[in-house]
């Protein structure tokens, strides 16, 4: 007969947390689940904070470090608040080969951001992704989760501040 | 449910659509969706009504395969194959009413028309495709009608586990992933190992840049792929299967979970499938951005819920894998390959191809040529039909320069040698790798040495930084082709590299060290009058 070990309580009366805590649930609190837990963290809140980290760790019974071990070892898994919108530049072998260089040299030129960073108005976030599968409509960009593909510099800085502006 | 059920599942979805004559099928993959399908569906949609078109209805279906025309809309009898279509191509929402009008009355409609004739359509052999663009990726009872799920019932009902593994092995399929490891030699170590817990794994991590073939197969036809894992499972004696995929693919995600919530519902994932004793559960597991994660090991970790790091093999997944069980690890092409073996024989697939290397290969062609999306030709077409004839060749009137197969564990292949057949083994003799089908065009606008810095970057940023010559080598062969590049390098420079190349390919841990250097290499093995060109004293 095992004790059944006390979950720890929700970190705040955020709905999200109920989400998440949903999520574990659903897979027994098992430890595999790790990878899981945290996509729901970062799909509820943008990014993983170490309240996060520290509710998803005691709740699976995992040691904190093995949590944060994890959550930089992945690319996806963002430690910081993103921007109210995000871009994502394609840098896969055929968007480079068609441009992918000049559309982040562009972003940096009209948003002063690099990818990695969120404009200080927190406004837009700009990223870079391996590839995301659209090689057929290269340089693909992806902007708030839509996919756009064969823009040049203009049209992307273009659309960005519109989507900004709305 | 057995052979009966399927066949009154079949029955009733036909009856369902026996009014139907024509489909109007348009492709929502995530390519086309991103060039605009949705709102081409919703047009179309709305303005198919019953009464004004009788016979006629609109369909979602998966890729067709020419991703740089799209959105692509197909007109065509129903369930009938691609090259007897219709097909428009750029097609925006206001083309609707003249694509209903077009489908209404059978005369094609010349301003968006795509001919089938052309080589991209007619040169291809479609079998891991054959339903690609013909059915609904979201409806089950649409690929039970095309002949789907049969395989599998007659596998578990009328074959033992080791006659599954003989047709498989019969086949010469070899694994689709990029190594080439013989299928059936796979499945029947598994099937050998004594153990009551084992796994079988379906990767679908596809993590090469430039590759889009198993997004585009778990997007089109999803229950293939799960129909491929349980005919896997029952043969190495497996009652648990993880699908690993990569989060940056939400659609095929979508997809998939809608495909495996369906086969639950009708039994054929679950407990004593088509009544006998097979038990069978299918979960998903998301990736979260990493290519190491390709690599079975890594993958294996991830899957356990850890950082995705290699670990030295022996032991193979095949005697001790996930969460130490025997594990059988398949790419989702190679699984999107068994149906048709089982349904046609092992010798039929035999019979495709070339002497080593059977059956077909899905390409995802891309870069600087014409016609960019997935085509499915034979093993053994040679290089230049792909890249000419089906890819209708260099756009903008530039030269080609060379084309890059496999990856960042690839090479290029320059014009000398596009005459090659394309197989695991010619392949490798010109210092490349199949891989997993990925092949980016490049033309003289390319500059070879920092095609290959580009390479190095990714190698670098991706190394899971567990073994030395794997971290620091890949950031040092990284640091010198970027000098390279600039010009501030000098011949000893490129001796370094070479001599860099040799330690990192023989003393990493996994696949992702030891093919790093292979950009380089092969780079270096065409193309060194470009690297000759940058260094300082031919500067100076």
């Amino acid at each position: 007969m095992t004790m059944q070990r006390a979950r720890p309580s929700l970190p705040s009366d955020d709905k999200r947390w109920k989400i998440v805590n949903a999520t574990m649930r659903r897979t027994g609190y098992a430890e595999h689940a790790l990878i899981e837990a945290l996509h729901s963290v970062q799909d509820a809140f943008g990014f993983l904070d170490e309240d996060a980290m520290i509710f998803v760790a005691d709740s699976l019974d995992l040691p904190l470090s093995k949590v944060f071990g994890v959550a930089t070892f992945y690319h996806l898994f963002m430690l910081k608040p993103q921007g109210r919108h995000s871009c994502v530049v394609c840098t896969g072998t055929a968007c480079y080969i068609q441009g992918a260089g000049a559309l982040i040299e562009g972003l940096e030129q009209r948003f002063g951001v690099n990818p990695g960073e969120t404009t200080e108005d927190g406004a837009l976030s700009v990223m870079t992704a391996r590839c995301v599968g659209a090689c057929g409509l290269a340089p693909a960009v992806v902007i708030d989760r839509q996919v756009s593909g064969k823009l040049d510099s203009n049209a992307l800085n273009a659309k960005l501040e519109q989507e900004i502006a709305q | 449910m057995n052979v009966d059920d399927l066949e009154e599942l079949a029955d009733k979805h036909r009856e369902e659509y026996a009014a139907v004559k024509t489909e109007i099928r348009v492709c929502t993959a995530a390519s086309c969706q991103s060039s605009g399908a949705l709102p081409v569906l919703e047009a179309l949609t709305t303005g198919c009504d019953a009464s004004d078109h009788a016979g006629c209805c609109v369909k979602q279906v998966g890729c067709m395969g020419l991703c740089s025309a799209g959105p692509l809309v197909a007109i065509a009898a129903k369930d009938a194959p691609l090259d007897q279509a219709q097909i428009y191509r750029d097609v925006a929402a206001t083309d609707a009413p003249e694509i209903l009008t077009s489908a209404k009355t059978g005369t094609p409609m010349e301003r968006l028309h795509c001919p089938t004739e052309m080589p991209f359509f007619a040169r291809q052999q479609r079998i891991v495709l054959e339903n690609s663009g013909i059915v609904d990726p979201n409806s089950f009872k649409g690929y039970v009608a095309l002949g789907g799920y049969h395989a599998m019932v007659h596998a578990l009902t009328e074959m033992t586990p080791a006659e599954v593994i003989a047709e498989v092995t019969t086949s010469g399929l070899r694994g689709r992933g990029g190594g080439g490891y013989p299928t059936g030699l796979k499945w029947s170590t598994v099937a050998k190992m004594p153990a009551t817990q084992k796994y079988v794994i379906c990767n679908a991590d596809e993590g090469d840049p430039g590759a889009f073939m198993d997004r585009a197969i778990l997007e089109s036809d999803p229950h293939r792929v799960l129909e491929g894992m349980a005919m896997a499972a029952y043969a190495i004696g497996a009652n648990k299967g993880f699908v690993y995929i990569r989060a940056e693919y939400p659609l095929a995600v979508e997809r998939l979970k809608t495909a495996i919530r369906k086969a639950k519902r009708a039994g054929f994932i679950g407990h004593h499938i088509c009544e006998t004793e097979f038990n069978f559960d299918i979960e998903i597991r998301l990736g979260a951005g990493a290519f190491v994660c390709g690599e079975e090991t890594a993958l294996m970790a991830s899957i356990e819920g850890g950082r995705g790091q290699p670990r030295p093999r022996p032991p193979y997944p095949a005697e001790s894998g996930l969460w130490g069980h025997p594990t059988l690890i398949n790419n989702v092409e190679t699984y999107a390959n068994i149906a048709p073996i089982v349904r046609e024989g092992g010798d039929w697939f035999a019979g495709i191809g070339t002497e080593r290397s059977k059956g077909t290969k899905v390409f995802a062609l891309a870069g600087a040529i014409c016609n960019t999306g997935l085509i499915e030709v034979p093993m053994g077409t040679p290089l230049r039909d792909i890249i000419e004839a089906i890819g209708g060749g260099i756009p903008g009137g530039k030269a080609f320069k060379a084309v890059q197969t496999g990856g960042p564990s690839g090479g290029c292949i320059p014009e000398a040698h596009l005459d090659i057949p394309v197989d695991y083994d010619s392949l490798k003799t010109l210092g490349t790798i199949m891989g997993s089908g990925g092949m980016i065009v490049m033309d003289e606008t390319s500059s070879m040495v920092e095609v290959a810095r580009f390479f190095m970057e990714f190698c670098m940023s991706e190394s899971c930084g567990k073994c030395i010559p794997c971290r620091a080598g890949t950031a040092q062969m990284h640091g010198l082709l970027d000098r390279i590049v600039k010009g501030e390098a000098g011949r000893q420079d490129l001796a370094l590299l070479e001599e860099l190349c040799e330690v990192v390919q023989a003393t990493s841990l996994c696949g992702l060290g030891q093919t790093a250097p292979n950009p380089v290499l092969s780079t270096l093995r065409y193309f060194r009058a470009e690297y000759e060109q940058r260094l300082l004293e031919q500067a100076a």
